[in-house]
């Protein structure tokens, strides 16, 4: 099933069953979503239940407060994570806050989707991946789906919780097949083991899962056993995941697209470092993007993110460096 | 206007009043501490808004106690908040820009200038959804008139036809620029009148206050679309306590005194015979009880404990009825 097959099956299964659901954002209606994701529930459910709204980031995820004040179950779709920028007031001052403000007294059973990346050559303003400017905020939880499973069931949770959740997307992933099986019990606050090994743990999440693993499966042919594993959380992080299986490996590797630079890299080897120090037999590894604007070239473009090929080869000399 | 509606206006005109007097002084003393921003000067907007509405969802600005002790909060939540006590009404957790009360439909309390207004466009588009018809009430200030998201909510509000009254409180000044320097248009209504009926009164008359509210709440309920009052006014103290709001002459100051809301009500009422000298006297002698024991209350009570602090940024709950 496509990723956003998925997604849409999420959405879709929840609007059936709960009539508090409605969904709002820039084409989500009538034009059926940018990326597709909500198309034909605007047929299914109304303008009412599917509103299309202004390009005006901020008082879209402002007027989902207010009905998630009120009770409803608003998803509001910002059509990239780059114009989320643009309602960081409304996330950050607000959603993240009127909950701790007032005592307990505020809900707000709320999710704003958003996708980021690299997708192609879109330049500087289209390309950015965000993550850690959401996950640093006490009061959000911010979840990531790196595949059509952790698409729907993690969607489909963030729906249900009656806190606010911000559910990121990668734009490269939308048009992706992947295997899909509704999954009992679910949990997004279990990162996930997507491959066992012994040598390295390779933390990693959204897009650049894939790109892990087609590199592991290289790494694999060099003799070294990497395990991958998924974060479907950046916030809260299951850290618990992350060291059962450094203490086993004793290595750990994070890759993510975002400048390296005050990114997850930073959080999890810092908190790695913390906890396990004398269990690592090296320094941790972060692979992420350049410190610079992701440029139009694609050539350019390419050499401003992790590509499998990247994550292959600072592994193996990393590797080397240390003892493997 | 009815005697019973002078009586009410006087009471919680007097209430604010003195309850922020009040605060004033418990701030000096170090008892209140943070941003407090005193609405004294502004009560006949807060409270004849507050009654004229009636029954309806409240989204306030930072500038918010006479707002909540009109809607009927209760004085000793509001003032042991003030004080970061455990029993203030948002637990201490919020302080004087952050009064929430959900069981009397009042949603803050919040620092954020213009923030407030999406959240209302929402709430309204909620109980139209969910075939209520009551109508959402949103103040703000002059200085959130000239940020973007009060031109989002408007559109928003008229686009998809909710039934808001926003309702401006112009009191000149955006901390201390004045709206000369801040606002092309000097008529704040005319920002908004070609989205909805839009309406400018003076601010300082309770009466008039309530009368152009309770029109505009009959407008949005019966016609489901939103309504703009401009409601001209004046603060006497500064933006905030840290504010000593001197780039204002004493003599505008003073100028502005002589209409004080609570002397134009109680001229009025005396003239018409709606109040006696007596009654106010009484209304007094409560009101002075009642934020005695407002404060009594708030210093009585225990701060929070420390769990409080990891509390309430999460609720973890999961809805049930999506299977």
């Amino acid at each position: 099933m496509l990723y956003r097959e998925a997604l849409n099956l999420a959405l879709d299964h929840a609007m059936e069953h709960d009539p508090r659901v409605v969904i709002l954002g820039e084409d989500v209606g009538f034009y059926g979503g940018n990326y597709k994701v909500t198309e034909g529930l605007y047929v299914k459910y109304g303008p009412k239940r599917v509103i299309d709204t202004p390009i005006a980031e901020n008082s879209i995820v402002g007027t989902a407060i207010g009905m998630a004040m009120m009770g409803l179950r608003p998803v509001a779709e910002i059509m990239t994570a780059n114009f989320a920028m643009l309602a960081m007031d409304q996330i950050v001052n607000q959603m993240a806050k009127l909950r701790y403000m007032s005592g307990g007294k505020v809900f707000l059973p709320m999710v704003v989707r958003m996708p980021q990346g690299v997708a192609k050559q879109l330049a500087a303003q289209h390309s950015q991946s965000l993550e850690h400017m959401f996950a640093s905020v006490p009061g959000l939880y911010v979840f990531c789906a790196s595949d059509s499973i952790s698409a729907y069931h993690g969607l489909l949770y963030a729906i249900r919780l009656d806190d606010p959740v911000i559910f990121l997307e990668h734009v490269l992933l939308y048009s992706m097949d992947f295997p899909f099986q509704k999954v009992e019990n679910f949990d997004p606050f279990k990162a996930r083991v997507l491959k066992e090994g012994k040598d390295i743990t390779v933390v990693s999440y959204l897009k650049m899962v894939h790109d892990v693993l087609k590199a592991c499966e290289w790494l694999e042919k060099e003799g070294i056993s990497c395990e991958v594993i998924d974060l479907v959380s950046l916030r809260p992080i299951d850290f618990e995941t992350i060291y059962h299986s450094v203490k086993k490996t004793k290595r750990l590797v994070v890759v993510y697209e975002a400048p390296k630079t005050c990114g997850f890299g930073a959080e999890i080897s810092a908190r790695v470092s913390e906890e396990l120090f004398y269990f690592l037999d090296a320094p941790p590894l972060r692979i992420a993007g350049e410190e610079v604007p992701i440029p139009y070239n694609r050539k350019l473009e390419l050499m401003a993110i992790p590509t499998p090929e990247k994550i292959y080869q600072q592994i193996l000399s990393w590797g080397k460096r240390h003892g493997l | 206007m009815s005697q019973t509606l002078a009586e009410k206006f006087y009471y919680l005109m007097k209430l604010g009043r003195e309850f922020e007097i009040r605060c004033k002084e418990e701030y000096l003393k170090g008892n209140i501490s943070g941003f407090l921003h005193l609405a004294i000067g502004e009560e006949a907007v807060h409270v004849g808004a507050v009654v004229g509405f009636g029954k309806g969802d409240l989204f306030c600005p930072y500038r918010e106690h006479v707002l909540a002790l009109a809607r009927g909060m209760d004085p000793r939540l509001i003032m042991a908040e003030l004080f970061g006590k455990a029993t203030g009404v948002s637990k201490g957790k919020g302080g004087s820009m952050h009064l929430y009360e959900p069981k009397l439909d009042f949603f803050g309390g919040n620092a954020i200038v213009a923030a407030h207004l999406p959240h209302a466009v929402g709430a309204a588009y909620a109980r139209k959804l969910m075939g209520e018809k009551a109508g959402v009430l949103c103040i703000f200030g002059d200085g959130a008139t000239n940020n973007g998201t009060f031109f989002e909510a408007l559109n928003m509000a008229s686009l998809w036809e909710v039934p808001v009254l926003f309702l401006c409180e112009n009191n000149q000044y955006a901390i201390g620029t004045h709206i000369s320097k801040s606002s092309y248009l000097k008529d704040l209504y005319l920002k908004a009148k070609d989205y909805m009926p839009a309406v400018q009164i003076d601010g300082m008359d309770v009466f008039e206050v309530y009368k152009a509210v309770v029109e505009a709440k009959q407008y949005i309920e019966t016609y489901g679309k939103p309504y703009f009052i401009e409601a001209l006014t004046y603060r006497y103290e500064g933006h905030s306590m840290a504010d000593k709001g001197d780039y204002r002459s004493p003599r505008e100051i003073e100028m502005y005194k002589k209409r004080d809301p609570i002397d134009l009500l109680l001229q009025k009422s005396f003239k018409e015979g709606w109040l006696t000298e007596e009654q106010v006297k009484l209304i007094d002698q409560k009101v002075e009880a009642i934020v005695e024991e407002a404060v009594a209350f708030a210093l009585a009570s225990a701060e929070p404990s420390e769990e409080e602090l990891y509390t309430d940024v999460y609720c973890g709950v999961c809805s049930d009825v999506i299977p």
